[in-house]
């Protein structure tokens, strides 16, 4: 009898999960539905209009014409491993600065108080004004455009790093002392764990900002990557190649949003 | 655990925060046997707790020495461990990785860490517990978890600064009980800071009353009563009073 | 008394110290890796030709950027397009905002189609936009907007949800109407992450605005960048990248003045 209920219980409540997924994944069709009509509605005006004829490519239909050639070429597999290599190591290079000034200015009062100000300021600066510097600075335009990404996506990293560190609680680091801790241990176990989520948060942010400085880097210089493929598409009037790099664009962000999202997640502890 | 506890030897131990700040406490000689559960009375800013943070080696006194068995205390270890006013857990961790942790700090074997986890679990009554996020456990439970989390580091002296003063009544009074009685089974020395003349007479064997600025032991009382007290029992009634006007002379002479 | 007067002259010089004396260093320890590097350009004679990047040149090109009002007529341009596009990105985002974090559906709906959207790198609009809108100030302001909507929308969305709705029963209990409930109650609730959310979609606009304004533009902080770069006057260049990061520090100061103003949570 016991056995049954509770088998019972426990399929009542898969199917409760089950329609909750389906729940979820109907919305969302929904939602995306409405975005495809209103794109295809858009392209309907495009082409309705003899004005605008010519750009009627931007359409869905056109797109999706496109993705064949887009994919089968290469083109929007060299495009994305070129983009994905610059923002992957101009990400690595400011999450590897990002978090020791982090500690630093969640630690230090007096570095806090000192770095405050002109960091604030660096950080205002729009990081596309530093490309003509960067260009001179940097012997490649790949490391220019590296060094756009890191500039742009330090700062959330840092700030959050020396967020996360200041709502620490000092007894924490008493109790590991007392339990023994080594320093590398209260770093390991302690420190490490307990602003791990503050830290992911800032990645995501810097993820978001890098996002937004690669694709207007990508437009001078160079002849890779998502942001070349835009302006290049654009200049020979392929407005399909174009709607599908930039669709290409929002997928790609959108999955590395929803993994970094993932990953604040399980690093969360904070209860609300 | 056939242990018995150590020889607690404070001799001339003496604090102050700073060269030029006030004295916490002056020439302070305390002795306490092994096995022993021994209560420090006074009001708050007597410099109780100061005594307490020294004897666990987290801060270091202006003169004089602690040693148990003629081992020195000179910095933190998991031989002489303090629980504090709150339980102070790791949010990130289950309730069995918050008892473990000390035994991860120490490079025990997983399994090791595994089987004295779950024993000290036990010990403290959290078995059905052991895999939840502390923060859904109330004060007292995690309380008990702070408990689990020194006693699974299997120490010589335990150190409690107040720890149930944040608690409710009755979760205080079995805590209390509880406390007494494992450390009796484990062989381990307690030494217990309160201003609660009720807990140290519920807890304790030996009381010392500290008083005055700077503090100074002024009194002690043997606390000679059985294993089963409650505050009802007119032998627990007795010493209570006994304590209670010795609390209030030494506090008054110095004032 | 003299407790007191001794307290609040102890108040005035941690204040002094911390406001003044400490960005005033920090802001030298800054300055001085600027002359720094200028004087590395200059031993260097492989470098010599960007000796203008250096602190001294910039700081001689200031005044006659500023007495000329070169730099003035770019700020204005700059902001005007600013302002409207955050304008808008708050009067649409705010609603949206509002409707996604009061109905449960409305958030599912739109959850995937606005993430996907958001994370279109904003400037990837820019040969779209440049014909759809008739003039290229429009198509920067849009930019602009469809940068900083997201952030507005977002944090409005999760200012509601932090609402208690014990609230609205309260002021419906004490007789207001929507109108009055939404003044006095919903708006003081959330304005503390409306203006978070206008701070963080400055900062993208920010971002999105200098790019924006280095096509198709004779106006703003993008096109003198651009302008100094390409007729070599790098003293010029560093003035301007000096020029935004006061400018966009300021807005920033502002901002953030405000929201502290609508904080009424106490850990915040």
């Amino acid at each position: 009898m016991a056995a049954e209920i509770s088998t019972a219980q426990t399929s009542s409540a898969a199917v409760d999960v089950i329609v909750m997924v389906l729940r979820r994944l109907f919305f969302s069709a929904v939602g995306l539905g409405i975005l495809f009509a209103l794109w295809w509605f858009g392209g309907w005006l495009l082409e309705s209009n003899p004005a605008t004829m010519s750009f009627a490519d931007f359409g869905p239909f056109p797109t999706i014409d496109a993705v064949p050639y887009m994919v089968q070429s290469g083109t929007l597999l060299d495009a994305s491993q070129a983009s994905g290599y610059r923002l992957g190591i101009g990400l690595l290079l400011a999450i590897v600065t990002g978090i020791p000034v982090g500690i630093l200015m969640g630690r230090s009062k007096v570095f806090r108080k000192l770095s405050n100000t002109p960091f604030q300021f660096l950080r205002m600066v729009s990081p596309l004004s530093w490309e003509p510097i960067a260009v001179i600075a940097m012997p490649t335009w790949d490391q220019a455009i590296i060094f756009l990404i890191s500039m742009a996506a330090v700062w959330p990293v840092a700030f959050a790093t020396a967020a996360g560190l200041a709502k620490l609680d000092r007894a924490w680091f008493k109790v590991a002392r007392n339990l023994g801790a080594s320093w590398w241990d209260i770093l390991k176990e302690i420190i490490l764990p307990a602003i791990a989520f503050d830290v992911m948060t800032g990645i995501r942010l810097a993820l978001g900002v890098a996002w937004i400085v690669i694709v207007p880097a990508e437009f001078l210089g160079i002849t890779s990557g998502l942001g070349y493929t835009i302006q290049d598409s654009r200049e020979n009037l392929m407005y399909g190649d174009l709607a599908v790099t930039i669709l290409a664009i929002g997928i790609i962000g959108f999955l590395m949003d929803g993994i970094c999202l993932a990953l604040i997640k399980r690093f969360s502890w904070h209860r609300n | 655990m056939s242990r018995s506890g150590v020889q607690i030897s404070v001799q001339d131990l003496t604090h102050r925060y700073s060269s030029r700040g006030p004295v916490t406490f002056d020439q302070v000689n305390l002795e306490s046997k092994p096995g022993e559960v021994l209560a420090i009375i006074g009001r708050s800013g007597c410099g109780k707790s100061t005594l307490l943070h020294i004897m666990a080696g987290l801060l270091a006194p202006t003169s004089g020495s602690i040693r148990l068995n003629n081992i020195e205390v000179k910095e933190p270890s998991p031989k002489w461990v303090m629980m504090f006013q709150a339980p102070h857990l790791f949010p990130w961790m289950q309730v069995s990785q918050n008892v473990g942790i000390g035994l991860k700090f120490a490079n025990f074997a997983e399994d090791k860490i595994r089987e004295r986890v779950e024993k000290t679990i036990k010990l403290v009554d959290l078995e059905e517990f052991a895999e939840s996020n502390v923060q859904d456990l109330s004060g007292g439970q995690q309380q008990r978890v702070a408990l689990a989390r020194s006693l699974v580091m299997e120490p010589e002296m335990l150190l409690l600064d107040e720890p149930f003063s944040a608690l409710d009544a009755f979760t205080r009074a079995s805590l209390q009980k509880d406390v007494r009685s494992i450390a009796k089974s484990m062989g381990i020395n307690l030494v217990i800071v309160t201003h609660s003349i009720d807990e140290a007479v519920l807890m304790a064997d030996r009381a010392v009353i500290m008083a005055g600025s700077p503090g100074k032991i002024k009194e002690e009382i043997m606390v000679e009563l059985p294993e089963e007290r409650t505050a009802q029992d007119p032998e627990v009634q007795k010493i209570r009073g006994h304590l209670m006007e010795t609390f209030r002379q030494a506090s008054t002479a110095t004032h | 008394m003299i407790d007191k007067a001794q307290e609040s002259e102890g108040f005035a010089k941690t204040w002094l110290i911390d406001r003044i004396a400490f960005p005033v260093i920090g802001f030298a320890i800054l300055i001085g890796l600027w002359a720094i590097g200028g004087w590395f350009l200059e031993i260097n004679p492989a470098t010599s030709s960007f000796v203008k990047f250096g602190l001294v040149p910039t700081l001689k090109a200031v005044p006659g950027l500023v007495e000329s009002g070169y730099v003035a007529e770019h700020v204005i341009a700059s902001g005007y397009r600013l302002a409207i596009g955050l304008f808008l990105a708050i009067l649409i985002g705010v609603p949206i905002g509002i409707a996604i974090g009061l109905s449960k559906i409305t958030e599912q709906v739109t959850n995937e189609p606005f993430q996907l959207l958001r994370m279109v790198s904003p400037l990837s609009w820019m040969p779209i936009v440049v014909f759809v809108f008739p003039k290229w100030d429009q198509a920067i302001i849009f930019l602009i907007a469809v940068a900083a909507i997201w952030p507005v929308i977002y944090a409005t969305a999760a200012g509601l949800k932090k609402v208690d709705p014990a609230w609205f029963k309260v002021s419906k209990n004490l007789g207001a109407s929507f109108h009055k409930m939404l003044a006095q109650v919903i708006f003081p609730a959330i304005a503390f992450d409306i203006f978070t959310g206008i701070r963080l979609a400055l900062g993208v606009a920010w971002v999105v605005l200098v790019p924006a304004e280095l096509l198709g533009v004779s106006s703003g902080l993008g096109y003198a960048i651009k302008d100094a770069r390409e007729t070599l006057a790098y003293d010029h260049l560093t003035a301007m990248v000096v020029v935004i990061g006061i400018i966009g520090f300021t807005l920033d100061t502002i901002v953030g003045v405000l929201v502290k103003k609508y904080s009424w949570q106490k850990d915040v």
